[in-house]
């Protein structure tokens, strides 16, 4: 008996083994080919590393870069504002809108870009008459495209604490419903909060349809349009970005770990 | 510091079809403790955070001090609150829960306030703890010390001990009490542990359908219950035929005096079983069917024809009341209850 088990164990660790391997090759390789092909020109990171000089050289990926961090920052903290408190709310006064809230925030994740796009033109056409052209606009629809992730995440959060004695517990206490938000229940779901502002961050960098489409600048389209003058350079930009989410997603599941890990403390 | 008088008049609330505050008045005199007994559905969860601000009224004034804070939001009433979940913000120390109604007011020396609240709840030593590294019994302690740090008007506890088990329960109700009567702020308590609401309160109110059926000091609501629905609800009762005759009933060869008049003929009379003697005795006329061992008393089930009666002895008693053996059942003469939902 204990030798079948035994075997099965090893199975089991065989198969784990081969299926990591094989996955790795998958998604190692391109990373490799990128490695490779990007340091073919010695001056290629160099030149990445050294902001002056790259915005001198290419002065639209410098552009890309900044509007995509811009887009980022904005678009999560559009995102918070508008999610953090409507998602209090639904907990605490709408309990039975939950579900439809929950499915209007994935609408987005279900309907492609593009789709996303045609709706959104004629919408953009306002927006670009009364705010501008500006890369900047694309913060209104990465803010519904972020939406399936934020509020999963923020969600999360809210059921892991009992909001509504916490609320009612600090109103009875004197709390403006401002304070309730801000002293009470962010300092409670902060690790939420970051996930979804990480989640948001990851998600804006790597967008190109719709900034595309919509005849907008960011990171993605940037590198795009490098790609036809500078294979190279374009290459490394990818891979930079590419390591960039990857960091942002190390650092949240490391939050995650830390919040598993207080609780586990007590 | 002495209370304020609180006074709800004629509240109104319904959810649905269900009228959780049918026309509800009550009057709470300055520094008293009140208690809210009744049924889970009775509505004195929703008496209590109708007062609290937190659930608004339909009809009906609520009035603290004189003063109308029927429309007032709940952070602008001046109420200590305790629930029945642990409600201590988790990102807090005991010490800083305790400081942070103290500091949305600005008020000076805080620190010191607080840690007096603590060292009042009996946990001066517990102030860095945070809540998950307290008890149930411990994190109930600080939210009381929380509540009453910002010295509110009216103190409301809600269900504050369900959640304890016995003996900290029965430990902090009569902590409770003693910290309210040292500070004297007017408080109601809401309960659907009858015991609880007996020990702790000035005077008891007994919830039924969103009305009071009856608000009296506890020896009252337990010997003279107002109705059939207060004497089956508060301790336990036989049901017991009998014969009604000149304000009082005959049950079992027994005449007892009446709470209530009721109009002459067959009813049922509601007996506590303290208020019954058992006896063995050879030509007893009862039969002991069941008993059980509760500690300092005991409980007795003996059957008289047809007829089903439960007396509480002393335990000492047990040994000569083995199930068959025949004995005499006589009852006190105190006063009863008629149960009007059968006849």
């Amino acid at each position: 008996m204990a030798g079948v088990i035994a075997r099965r164990h090893r199975k089991q660790r065989i198969f784990r083994w081969a299926v990591l391997v094989v996955l790795g090759i998958f998604f190692l390789l391109p990373l490799a080919a990128m490695v490779e092909f990007s340091t073919r020109n010695a001056e290629t990171w160099p030149l990445l590393v050294n902001w002056p000089k790259l915005s001198d050289t290419y002065p639209d990926l410098a552009e890309g870069i900044v509007s995509s961090l811009e887009q980022a920052a904005l678009t999560a903290v559009l995102m918070l504002v508008l999610l953090v408190p409507t998602a209090i709310w639904v907990r605490l006064r709408l309990p039975k809108l939950r579900r439809l809230v929950e499915f209007l925030c994935l609408l987005p994740l279900t309907i492609p870009a593009i789709v996303l796009v045609v709706g959104l033109a004629p919408v953009y056409a306002w927006v670009t008459y009364f705010l501008g052209g500006s890369s900047l606009t694309l913060v209104f629809a990465y803010t519904i495209l972020v939406l399936p992730y934020a509020y999963r995440a923020i969600d999360a959060g809210l059921s892991g604490i009992d909001v509504k004695t916490l609320a009612e517990a600090a109103r009875s206490l004197g709390a403006s419903w401002t304070t309730v938000i801000l002293r009470v229940v962010l300092p409670n779901i902060r690790s939420a909060v970051l996930s979804a502002a990480f989640l948001t961050v990851a998600l804006v960098l790597g967008e190109f349809t719709i900034a595309s489409l919509l005849n907008r600048t960011n990171l993605q389209v940037s590198i795009e349009l490098l790609g036809k003058s500078s294979a190279t350079m374009s290459v490394a930009v990818s891979l930079a970005a590419l390591l960039l989410a990857f960091v942002l997603l190390l650092l949240l599941s490391l939050a995650g770990d830390r919040r598993r890990s207080t609780k586990e403390n007590s | 510091m002495s209370g304020v008088a609180v006074h709800l008049e004629g509240l109104r609330r319904t959810f649905g079809t269900v009228h959780a505050l049918d026309s509800l008045d009550l009057e709470i005199a300055a520094g008293e403790l009140i208690a809210l007994l009744g049924p889970s559905g009775c509505g004195k969860t929703t008496a209590l955070r109708v007062l609290a601000g937190l659930e608004d009224a339909d009809g009906g004034r609520v009035l603290v001090g004189g003063k109308d804070v029927t429309r007032l939001p709940a952070n602008r009433r001046d109420m200590g609150m305790v629930f029945q979940a642990y409600s201590l913000f988790p990102h807090l120390t005991a010490l800083e829960n305790v400081e942070f109604g103290l500091r949305l007011r600005g008020r000076r020396r805080v620190p010191g306030r607080a840690a007096a609240m603590l060292d009042l709840v009996g946990l001066s030593t517990f102030g860095d703890r945070y809540p998950h590294q307290m008890s149930g019994g411990q994190q109930q302690r600080v939210a009381l010390a929380r509540a009453l740090a910002i010295e509110p008007a009216v103190l409301l506890l809600d269900e504050p001990l369900s959640a304890l088990d016995a003996k900290v329960r029965v430990q902090l109700r009569e902590e409770i009490r003693r910290i309210q009567t040292e500070v004297g702020t007017t408080t109601l308590f809401v309960t659907h542990d009858q015991e609880e609401a007996l020990a702790v309160a000035d005077r008891v109110g007994v919830m039924r359908a969103g009305r009071l059926e009856q608000l009296a000091p506890p020896a009252e609501v337990y010997q003279q219950p107002a109705s059939a629905f207060v004497a089956d609800f508060v301790g336990l009762s036989n049901r017991l035929p009998g014969v009604v005759a000149d304000s009082s009933i005959t049950v079992l060869g027994t005449s007892l005096p009446l709470v209530t008049p009721a109009p002459a003929g067959p009813a049922t009379a509601l007996v506590r079983p303290e208020a019954v003697d058992v006896a063995p005795a050879a030509d007893g006329e009862g039969s002991v069917l069941t008993s059980s061992f509760l500690g300092a008393t005991s409980r007795v089930t003996v059957t008289v024809g047809e007829t089903l009666v439960v007396a509480q002895v002393a335990s000492g008693l047990l040994p000569s009341l083995t199930p068959g053996t025949a004995v005499r059942v006589t009852l006190q003469p105190v006063p009863v209850a008629l149960d009007v939902s059968v006849n």
